[in-house]
């Protein structure tokens, strides 16, 4: 699948970062998650990948870091290359080198570290101890809050400090790509709206390019420059999130607005309660 | 009054060896927090250190420090090679495989130990003075201060690599998830390395303490038995709790030997431990500070 950013996009033109090229992912050697999907992601961009649950986006964000194989998961077909170079063989050490950094999905923070020790992890691919100190700084001019809880245990957080130190921890490796895996699950909506403008700051200020899933489809566009939609293991439309918001199907699916008084046939209103179930 | 005495003797000499379990006990619980192995060749690590140190200063003469450190960097390639080949290809495995290839390389190593150095008991050079230190009516044998002493060493020495370096921190991680470590480029293959060689290290050190008060033969793997109760008591996943569970079975072992060996007619110290195990897996089976596990139905 080849996909062309439009030249009317308010941001310059861009190198593609990462792309994917056709990837099928099998689990466990029998189970078909991803068939033939495609995906292009620009430098400086930020990409939504928006979906269903089991459509296989948090699939496509660990094929792209490596730590499918963990799970008994492989990619078996297709190519994913990153800034030019082939990386659908290399171990998880070796993306996070590259500069791949994934934020796991649910969080997912270190309970029994505190929050220095989170954050020094997140270095480990780094060598220079006054950058590592350096950066730290920086992680708490993001997020101010975790600043005073320097020194407690990270299970004792809140889920939404814990949502920062996630993404702190992914700043301290200074990622090129950032790959989030919902950032907002079970956070309040207000932390969310916080969470998803400091996320818009680092991809700005660090110049982080950043590949999003979510489920919140309305809170993925507002900050997105491109959209993808997946549905059954591959992309199913694509368009600048401008276009997006505009689309119809994507308005009744994934931002929950309908026209109101359109006919519909019987079977387009199953489809629309079976689709309607995770809608936020 | 004199029984007092008496008990703080016992205390003092349950410390030092205690300590020794905890050290052992660190080097356990290392290897079951980063890899879920629960590794019963422990006891041969420490028998194997032992054993390698003796022959070391006896059959080639090597003064005491230059015997020390090549234990030591022998201890390490073998958990090295022991990673590497044994439980490397085992990843993945169910749990009850990997216990019983632990078992089988424990029979290996006792097998290689009593085939190269018989079963007799050899007694160890003394490393340390000898002298009796009297404080009070306390009389004990400066060894146990130098044993407690030198095991507090290495205790501190880990924890405060675990606290502060890059590489300790990086291994509490993977203990804490594998998967989220290997997420931010920890290799966990190194952590499962790097564990088993401070396993083999501290228990190498607890070999050549244990054999220095007791002499070294082949029941010097039991030793690593008597690393269950400590760990079980402290909480099978909990680095702390473990070094503090080796202290009170070393204690507990060591006053129901004083007090009860006149009833039974000798040997309570080598049940008293297990005794103590089976009682605290009846009322605390998570231990002091072990994670409790929560299942929901």
């Amino acid at each position: 699948m080849e996909h062309t950013q439009p030249t009317e996009q308010v941001t310059e033109p861009k190198e593609p970062i990462l792309s994917l090229n056709n990837i099928e992912v099998i689990y466990d050697d029998v189970i078909l998650v991803l068939k033939g999907m495609s995906l292009v992601v620009y430098e400086g961009q930020i990409v939504a990948l928006l979906g269903a649950n089991g459509a296989g986006k948090s699939t496509t964000l660990k094929a792209i870091s490596g730590i499918l194989k963990g799970e008994e998961g492989k990619v078996t077909d297709g190519s994913i290359t990153f800034m030019g170079d082939r990386i659908d063989n290399t171990d998880p050490e070796g993306i996070v080198r590259r500069g791949i950094f994934q934020v796991m999905e649910g969080r997912r923070v270190f309970d029994d570290l505190n929050v220095d020790e989170n954050l020094i992890a997140g270095a480990h691919t780094r060598n220079s101890r006054a950058e590592i100190k350096q950066d730290m700084e920086m992680v708490f001019e993001y997020f101010p809050r975790l600043t005073e809880r320097r020194h407690t245990l990270a299970g004792y957080l809140s889920g939404g400090e814990q949502q920062m130190l996630a993404i702190g921890r992914a700043l301290m490796a200074r990622p090129k790509l950032m790959l989030l895996d919902e950032p907002s699950l079970g956070l309040a909506p207000l932390l969310v709206k916080e969470i998803f403008g400091i996320i818009q700051r680092i991809n700005r200020e660090e110049k982080t390019t950043i590949l999003l899933v979510e489920q919140n489809a309305r809170m993925a566009l507002s900050i997105a420059d491109y959209g993808y939609i997946m549905e059954n293991g591959k992309i199913v439309l694509d368009d600048p999130v401008e276009k997006l918001r505009e689309n119809e199907d994507v308005k009744e699916f994934y931002l929950g607005l309908s026209k109101v008084g359109e006919k519909k046939s019987y079977r387009d209103v199953k489809h629309y309660r079976r689709r309607k179930r995770w809608l936020s | 009054m004199n029984e007092i005495w008496f008990l703080l003797q016992l205390i003092i000499q349950g410390l030092a060896i205690g300590s020794v379990y905890g050290l052992v006990a660190l080097g356990f619980v290392l290897i079951y927090k980063a890899s879920s192995v629960i590794n019963f060749a422990q006891g041969e690590l420490l028998m194997v250190g032992a054993y390698v140190c003796l022959a070391l200063l006896t059959t080639f003469n090597v003064p005491f420090w230059a015997g020390f450190l090549l234990t030591l960097a022998f201890s390490v390639v073998l958990a090295l090679t022991i990673e590497r080949f044994v439980l490397r290809p085992m990843i993945g495995e169910p749990v009850i495989s990997i216990i019983m290839i632990t078992i089988g390389l424990s029979l290996v190593l006792k097998s290689f130990v009593s085939s190269i150095w018989g079963v007799q008991i050899k007694v160890f050079p003394a490393i340390f003075p000898q002298a009796p230190i009297k404080a009070g009516q306390i009389v004990v044998s400066q060894v146990y201060i130098y044993t407690f002493l030198a095991s507090m060493v290495f205790l501190v020495v880990f924890a405060l690599f675990f606290k502060y370096s890059r590489l300790g921190i990086a291994m509490r991680a993977a203990a804490n998830s594998n998967q989220v470590a290997l997420s931010m480029g920890i290799s966990v293959k190194r952590v499962f390395a790097v564990s088993w060689c401070v396993a083999a290290v501290v228990s190498a050190v607890g070999g050549i303490l244990i054999g220095n008060i007791n002499g070294v033969n082949i029941t010097l793997s039991a030793v690593g038995l008597k690393v269950f109760p400590a760990v079980i008591l402290g909480g099978l996943d909990s680095v702390a709790g473990a070094v503090l569970g080796g202290l009170i079975i070393g204690i507990l072992e060591n006053l129901s030997g004083g007090y009860l060996d006149h009833f039974f007619g000798g040997g309570v110290k080598e049940v008293a431990p297990f005794v103590i195990l089976v009682i605290i897996l009846m009322i605390k089976p998570y231990g002091l500070f072990g994670t409790e596990e929560i299942e929901r139905v």
